[in-house]
């Protein structure tokens, strides 16, 4: 997907490290239905690390690029106090979003590394809905 | 619609009723051995077959947490023992701690048909019962483990004897248990509570509880005595494998009086010598004080040859096992109640100790004046799987094989021992006194153990052959419940046994006094301890006397 | 809120591996909703609402209604024909459920498998090398000095874990709660659950490995080099002080979850914390706990370890169990495209595996049982609308430590149990095996007795 026009800015992409874990709100709406819109929103929420947005030119609710050679998803991403979230270090409740970017590869293990996996992590163009890689809440 | 059976022709050994080898007829009608059936019954032709009541293995350890835990550990032993499947029988895996479906079948194939589950936990007997559940074939019970309880030890530190007993009725009735269980007694609470210390005399008063194990067994002899259970308190003695402990199991059956009491694998309690230094064999201190208590009914712990899995709950034991094997170990404490330990292990026949213990077993059976109360068991896994009782038979009956056996193990050991002036050689009889008829007199199973009118039609039919073990280890036929389950070596039928558990009368009172201490130390629901019927199945209660 | 009411004490909540079973539900009979639940937490408050009785149909067949006998015998058609059916889920459902399951896959000579292998099947694997010294959380509760959590976010995941069981409550040898214990947090980031930690590590991504075996060493009485906290971010100086309080506590307890099973190394870096506490009980008494995650993926594991042998990656192909991590583990099954045909119940691997898994799922006859729609239900061949398990259903689950609960009944469901489906599948798939071999004889009874290898 190419960034749009000649903002320099949009080349900044960043290597880190992303934790896809259990959050108490992706435990309640999971219970709702995972297929209705509260999951689907709060799987598609990466935390950050604050410095890293501002180096990444972003802003909380800006769609953001995660990608690795697995595949990518588009979600949006939202700021943590400084000191809790360590720089280059990700979190987002595990979902459909986080589990693209799984490899299939457990070697011998049976276990996928589902969490602490690299990805490219960069600002997206549009929201998650404009793009067309993403599957959509509302499919 | 009645189901009936005729056995013709064999050669019945069913030593309760006096029948040492003659040649009768057994006739089975719903399950149960009858008088006569009609003319024309369909017939099992026994010729030249011995007959026997089905096998009982009064001490074993098959199904429950510690079980499950010991069967997660060892894939490597599974690995190499697979049990397939058939159109009816469900598959597993063997090694020393089988699966279940594999446990019950391969039980059924040695010519077993009751099996009992030596120690359980009271929160874990519902796991219990269900892993009983899926062990196929065989009637089972379990012994629930109380004698480390906090509090039956607080109510015998208040001299609460009353609330005691009352206590240990409820007990056995909540978790559907055969018996009581004393597993190390006093040795749970230095275990947990004084960084991994243990117990080793049985006067010793723990500082925690100011009780002695001693005061824990008498008071469990005499609970199980007024409460008039069919099996007394099956008892794990205080300092199980350490060199001098068989003054620790004199002690032991002093304490019971003239009071019944069972000592479970008393060979790991038949031990001389100073501790800290090799074992020497007191095996005829040991056979000799059973011989002349009729109230001492013990089961040997035979220890074979070949893969074990040390598994106990005698936690403090296992660990220092495993600070001799130096290989991977559980270890599972159990809130309020228990614990337990796990080891794989084996038993070489170039090591003294262990040739020194093989020995220790087989002298306490040829010794033994009493086959009804020398009972055999290997305490499976712990000294030897099951799958070599046939091999254990073959050494007691065979004394050429013996000798040949005593010649490949360790030398100096067998110097140390009598072993080898012992000529007895078990006979047919005696063999279907130590495997059926006098378990079933210990365990006070009226309708097991023998073929009179009234028992269970649990039978067991070897073709005679000269190699005992090779005898013992395929039966022609087993009929369990009156069903045909293995006709010509082959399985015929599925079939799932009894539950056999005792419902002895207490005062629901107690459980209220009960509940204020769970409901401050336990992290369930009192509400929730208990098991329901739900998990009975196919039961029977035996009765108080 | 109707005038039908009734309260069910000492019931279950089965979201976590908590289990925690000192719920009191209101129920509402006629409406069929629980409206409150009495100390349950967030989780298990929404676990309880949002599951009333479902929609749809109790049976269908490519999303068309159908009687349920139809589907049954499309459901055990599809699997008996099958060269390597896999069975997999079952962490949500009762041990009864599970029993049949694993029968059908005895049966069928398939695969069976459960959400274990991407949970804590790591730490199965690694006590099967290194074994664990382990306790009951009651145990925690009266006696643990020490409590250490590595690699997990109890607060959000787990969030009465420190009330109920470990760090808050009062016991026998704790008259002061969390007053006489000391609390250790190890994760990669702060989260939710640090402010209950006295002392918090923080390790640096993909290092947990390095830090255990550091502590290992220290436990051990080895020198390590100060160059630790360039590897691990934290200080030598600060594990020594660990360890001094760790060989000094009465009953010290490791509790650890998916930061190390999810991670680089997986079951060496849970083998590494086992070790740890093993080692450990050279000076004190020392135990360690997988905090599990589903509510009954313990008694998946339990039920599946006594029939086969082994906890879970279990394969019946030859006619017996067979056990291979990386091998018969439902990731790789499917994203080999080795399976041709699943079971799934109680789970929705369609949501979380990996895609190359989640594509060959599509691909192939999936059979479901589920109490919600699903990415699962959605892409299976046959749908099974079940009663949830704890609400609709009493069974058999097992909580995190292998204590056996009974649950309760809240209200009936007018779906069919799991343990119902599946019997009815277990003796259809019995009787189309057995005919495919011609194994029965006139009178149904068994002529062939051994089975082939598929």
């Amino acid at each position: 997907m190419t960034p749009s026009n000649s903002d320099l800015e949009h080349f900044v992409a960043e290597t880190m490290i992303l934790i896809p874990g259990r959050s108490s709100k992706q435990g309640t709406s999971l219970n709702k239905g995972k297929l209705k819109e509260e999951y689907l929103e709060v799987t598609s929420t990466v935390e950050m690390n604050p410095d890293d947005m501002a180096r990444l030119n972003l802003q909380d609710g800006d769609p953001v690029r995660l990608s690795n050679a697995t595949g990518e998803a588009i979600v949006r991403c939202k700021g943590r106090k400084p000191g809790e979230l360590p720089a280059g270090v990700l979190f987002i409740a595990y979902g459909p979003p986080s589990s693209r970017l799984m490899a299939s590869d457990t070697a011998g293990s049976g276990m996928p590394l589902s969490k602490q996996m690299e990805v490219r992590v960069e600002k997206a163009d549009g929201s998650p809905a404009e793009n067309a890689e993403t599957r959509l809440p509302n499919e | 619609m009645t189901s009936r059976l005729r056995i013709v022709n064999g050669k019945v050994h069913d030593p309760a009723n006096g029948i040492d080898g003659a040649v009768r007829d057994i006739c089975i009608e719903d399950g149960r051995i009858v008088e006569s059936v009609p003319e024309d019954t369909l017939h099992i032709d026994a010729a030249g077959m011995v007959v026997m009541p089905g096998g009982i293995d009064i001490h074993c350890h098959i199904a429950g947490p510690k079980v499950n835990l010991a069967r997660k550990l060892q894939p490597e032993d599974h690995r190499r023992d697979p049990h397939p499947g058939t159109a009816f029988t469900r598959s597993g895996t063997g090694g020393t701690v089988p699966s279940t479906f594999a446990t019950g079948y391969r039980y059924a194939t040695l010519g077993y048909t009751t099996a009992m589950e030596a120690a359980v936990t009271p929160i874990g007997a519902r796991h219990t019962l269900e892993e009983l559940h899926d062990t196929p074939v065989i009637d089972k019970g379990f012994y629930v483990l109380l004698g480390n309880n906090i509090f039956l030890h607080r109510l015998l530190k208040e001299g609460r004897y009353e609330e005691f007993r009352q206590a240990v009725a409820w007990w056995l009735n909540s978790t559907k248990a055969y018996t009581t269980k004393l597993v190390n007694p006093g040795g749970d609470e230095p275990w947990k509570g004084r960084r991994n210390a243990n117990v080793s005399d049985i006067n010793e008063k723990s500082d925690v509880f100011d009780i002695s194990p001693r005061q824990i067994i008498e008071a469990f002899v005499r609970t199980a005595a007024e409460l008039r259970l069919p099996h007394p308190p099956h008892i794990h003695c205080n300092n199980l494998g350490h060199s001098g402990n068989y003054r620790t199991t004199l002690e032991t059956m002093r304490t019971a009086g003239d009071q019944r009491l069972h000592i479970a694998h008393i060979q790991f309690h038949s031990y001389g010598g100073v501790p800290g230094k090799n074992p020497e064999s007191r095996a005829a201190e040991i056979a000799e004080y059973i011989n002349s208590h009729p109230n001492i009914t013990c089961d040997v712990g035979q220890v074979m040859f070949g893969k074990s899995t040390i598994m106990t709950a005698d936690a403090p034991l296992a660990y220092m096992l495993r600070g001799i094997s130096k290989n991977k170990w559980v270890n599972a404490d159990t809130e309020c109640e228990s614990g337990c330990g796990i080891v794989p292990f084996s038993y070489q026949e170039h090591v003294f100790v262990h040739a020194l213990q093989w020995a220790i077993g087989l002298e306490l059976f040829l010794l033994s004046e009493d086959p009804w109360r020398i009972i055999l068991s290997t305490d499976h896994p712990n000294g030897g799987s099951f799958m070599s009782y046939p091999k254990l038979i073959r050494l007691l009956m065979d004394r050429e094989f013996r000798r040949e056996e005593t010649g490949k193990v360790n030398r100096k050991a067998m110097n140390k021992c009598r072993l080898m002036d012992l000529d007895r050689e078990y006979t047919l009889n005696e063999i279907a006194i130590i495997t059926r008829a006098g378990p079933a007199r210990a365990l006070g199973l009226a309708h097991k153990g023998h073929l009179g009118p009234g028992a269970d039609a649990d039978i067991t039919i070897y073709e005679e052959q000269e190699d005992r073990e090779l005898m013992f280890s395929a039966p022609r036929y087993l009929i369990k419940s009156g069903k045909t389950i293995i006709r010509d070596h082959e399985f015929m039928h599925d079939h799932t046994g009894r539950l056999l558990h005792v419902a002895p009368a207490y005062d629901e009172a107690i459980a209220g006094t009960v509940r204020t201490f769970f409901e401050d130390y336990y992290s369930i629901e009192f509400e929730n301890y208990a098991v329901n019927d739900h998990y009975l199945h196919d039961h029977e209660i035996v009765p108080t006397s | 809120m109707s005038e039908n009411i009734q309260i069910v004490k000492n019931a279950t909540c089965t979201f976590c591996g908590c289990v925690c079973d000192d719920m009191e539900l209101t129920v509402d009979l006629d409406q069929k909703k629980i409206t409150k639940a009495k100390n349950a937490c967030v989780l298990g408050r929404a676990w309880f609402a949002e599951h009333g009785v479902s929609e749809g149909p109790a049976a269908a067949i490519d999303g068309r209604e159908v009687p349920i006998e139809e589907a049954v015998e499309e459901a055990a058609r599809v699997l008996a024909r099958a060269r390597f059916p896999i069975t997999y889920g079952l962490s949500d459902t009762t041990c009864e459920a599970q029993r049949q399951a694993v029968a059908i896959s005895d049966i069928i000579q398939g695969n069976v498998d459960t959400t274990t292998s991407v949970c804590h099947g790591p730490s199965g694997i690694a006590f099967q090398g290194v074994g664990e010294s382990t306790m009951t959380l009651g145990e925690v509760k009266n006696r643990a000095d020490f409590v250490m959590y590595w690699g997990g976010n109890p607060a959000e995941s787990h969030p009465r874990h420190f009330t109920r069981y470990a760090v808050t409550p009062k016991g026998m040898y704790i008259p002061n709660g969390k007053k006489d214990r000391t609390v250790v947090l190890v994760d990669v980031r702060k989260t939710p659950s640090t402010p209950v930690a006295d002392i918090f590590l923080l390790v640096k991504p993909g290092r947990d490995f390095e830090l255990l075996w550091a502590l290992r060493a220290l436990v051990k009485g080895r020198r390590i080099n100060p160059g630790i906290e360039a590897i691990t971010g934290v200080s030598l100086e600060t594990l020594t002080d660990l360890v001094e309080r760790m060989k000094n506590c009465r009953y010290g307890v490791l509790f650890f979850g998916m930061g190390l099973t999810m991670t680089r190394g997986r079951h060496f870096n849970s083998g590494a914390l086992l070790a740890l506490a093993t080692d450990l009980n050279e000076y004190t008494h020392f135990v360690a706990k997988p905090v599990r995650g589903h509510g009954n993926v313990t008694g998946a594991d339990n039920v599946v370890s006594w029939q086969t042998g082994f906890p879970f990656g279990v394969n019946f192909s030859r006619g017996y169990p067979r056990f291979n991590p990386g091998e018969f583990t439902t990731v790789d099954t499917l994203s080999r495209g080795e399976a041709d045909a699943a079971l799934i119940v109680a789970s929705d691997p369609a949501s979380n595996f990996p895609r190359a898994a989640t594509e060959h799922l599509r691909r192939i006859p999936v059979v479901t049982l589920d109490t919600k729609q699903t990415e699962t239900t959605n892409l299976s061949h046959v749908v099974f609308t079940t009663a949830t398990y704890g609400i609709n259903t009493a069974g058999t689950v097992y909580r995190m430590d292998d204590v056996p609960i009974t649950l309760r009944k809240a209200f009936d469901s007018p779906y069919p149990t799991d343990e119902e489906i599946l019997t009815a599948i277990r003796k259809r798939v019995h009787e189309l095996v057995l005919a495919r071999r011609g194994a029965t004889g006139a009178r149904g009874e068994a002529k062939v007795a051994q089975r082939q290898p598929v």
